[in-house]
């Protein structure tokens, strides 16, 4: 499943992380979602609470999750407008010509340890 | 007020002391750890002139096929491995070993649905590198995740098959703008699908307008010497500049 390889980076990074500081235990992890990151939260949620659960000093360490909206660039019009309402095609001009700019996020945002 | 929120903190959490927990902000994208090992990794290939394929598609879409093909073309030519990933199975490893006579491996994802770099670095340790020129991954049959994870690879290729509709290149855009090179499987049984290679040749350009786009069946074995020539031209490639 696409989320439980996510968890396993994300797990592979916070202790990094938590090492460097000299921290022996992580009690919260933020991650910044994008809209099209084709990440499921909740799916994310359930993978994260099933992997830490045998990781030492990552028990009970909670996931909050950020969502960041996903907005698309159409240079047929030089204008941004929000893509999951819209898709590939350009709302003020029907262009075609447009690409993502943001909101394919996966993103550790900060974690709290002690 | 402070005090009170100290003891506030204490209250909900008692066995935590609120000065000690420190937040330490990452702001990190998880592809960027991994995007690092894929360099390393593509670096360490270029010293020892081993050049490696990621091979990804959907499940089903022939790379097994086409690279027994293809291996049995280039063999002579080229020492050749491969490594199979599978979420859980040995059955293609066996295979391709079998068909073609090659050193094949078997990587187990545990459930994942693709490689990340430090999962291929393991699959190359168990390969004998000497003397090797190509080795090629067998990615997780999967048109999504696959293309998210820089496996480490000198080139990215994918199978679309005819069947799977040409208008895949507009559902899976990630997959396609990161492909060299395209093949198109199973040109066998075009007559039965409405299947249009003109517009799935622009769709695929319109992603990634340097892929280099190759129609071939596995079955038949056309166009598989294509595939081999750009096989062959892309090691050496490798080897010398
Ligand atoms: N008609 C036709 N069938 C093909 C062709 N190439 C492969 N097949 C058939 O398609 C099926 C799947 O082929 P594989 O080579 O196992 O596909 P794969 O992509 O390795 O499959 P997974 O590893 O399970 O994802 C088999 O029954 C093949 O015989 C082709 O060119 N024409
Ligand atoms: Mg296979
Ligand atoms: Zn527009």
């Amino acid at each position: 499943m696409h989320e439980l390889g996510i968890v396993f980076h994300i797990i592979k990074e916070v202790k990094k992380v938590a090492q460097e500081n000299n921290c022996s235990k992580v009690s919260k992890v933020v991650m910044n979602i994008g809209e099209v990151s084709t990440v499921v939260p909740y799916y994310l949620e359930d993978c994260w609470n099933w992997a830490v659960a045998k990781e030492e000093g990552l028990q009970d360490c909670k996931l909050e999750i950020r969502m960041l909206d996903a907005v698309t660039w159409c240079d047929g019009c030089k204008s941004e407008y929000p893509t999951v309402a819209h898709g590939k095609t350009c709302p003020h001009c029907g262009s075609g010509n447009t690409w993502l700019l943001r909101g394919n996020e996966i993103e550790i945002q900060e974690i709290e340890a002690i | 007020m402070q005090e009170f929120y100290y003891l506030y903190h204490r209250i909900i959490n008692p066995d935590r002391q609120m000065d000690e927990v420190k937040v330490i902000e990452i702001k990190k994208s998880i592809f960027e750890e991994n995007g690092h090992e894929a360099d390393q990794l593509r670096e360490e290939l270029k010293r020892k002139g081993v050049f490696l394929l990621n091979l990804m598609s959907s499940p089903g879409s022939g790379k097994t096929t086409t690279l027994i093909a293809t291996i049995n073309e280039l063999k002579d030519k080229l020492k050749v491995a491969v490594m199979e990933a599978d979420i859980d199975s040995d059955v293609d490893a066996l295979k391709i070993k079998e068909a073609t006579g090659i050193e094949t491996i078997q990587l187990h994802t545990g459930g994942m649905c693709h490689l990340d770099a430090e999962m291929t670095r393991q699959g190359l340790d168990n390969l004998p590198l000497e003397g090797l020129d190509l080795a090629i991954l067998e990615n997780v049959g999967n048109l999504v995740c696959p293309a998210e994870f820089d496996t480490g690879a000198v080139r990215n290729a994918m199978i679309l098959s005819v069947p799977e509709g040409h208008d895949k290149p507009l559902k899976y855009p990630l997959m396609f703008s990161i492909c060299d090179l395209v093949l198109i499987n199973k040109t066998d049984v075009l007559p039965y699908f409405d299947f249009d290679m003109d517009k799935c040749r622009e769709y695929i350009h319109l992603r990634n307008p340097r892929a280099r786009v190759i129609p071939i069946c596995a079955r038949t074995g056309e166009g598989i010497p294509e595939f081999a020539q750009w096989l062959l031209d892309s090691v050496k490639d490798w080897k010398t500049n």
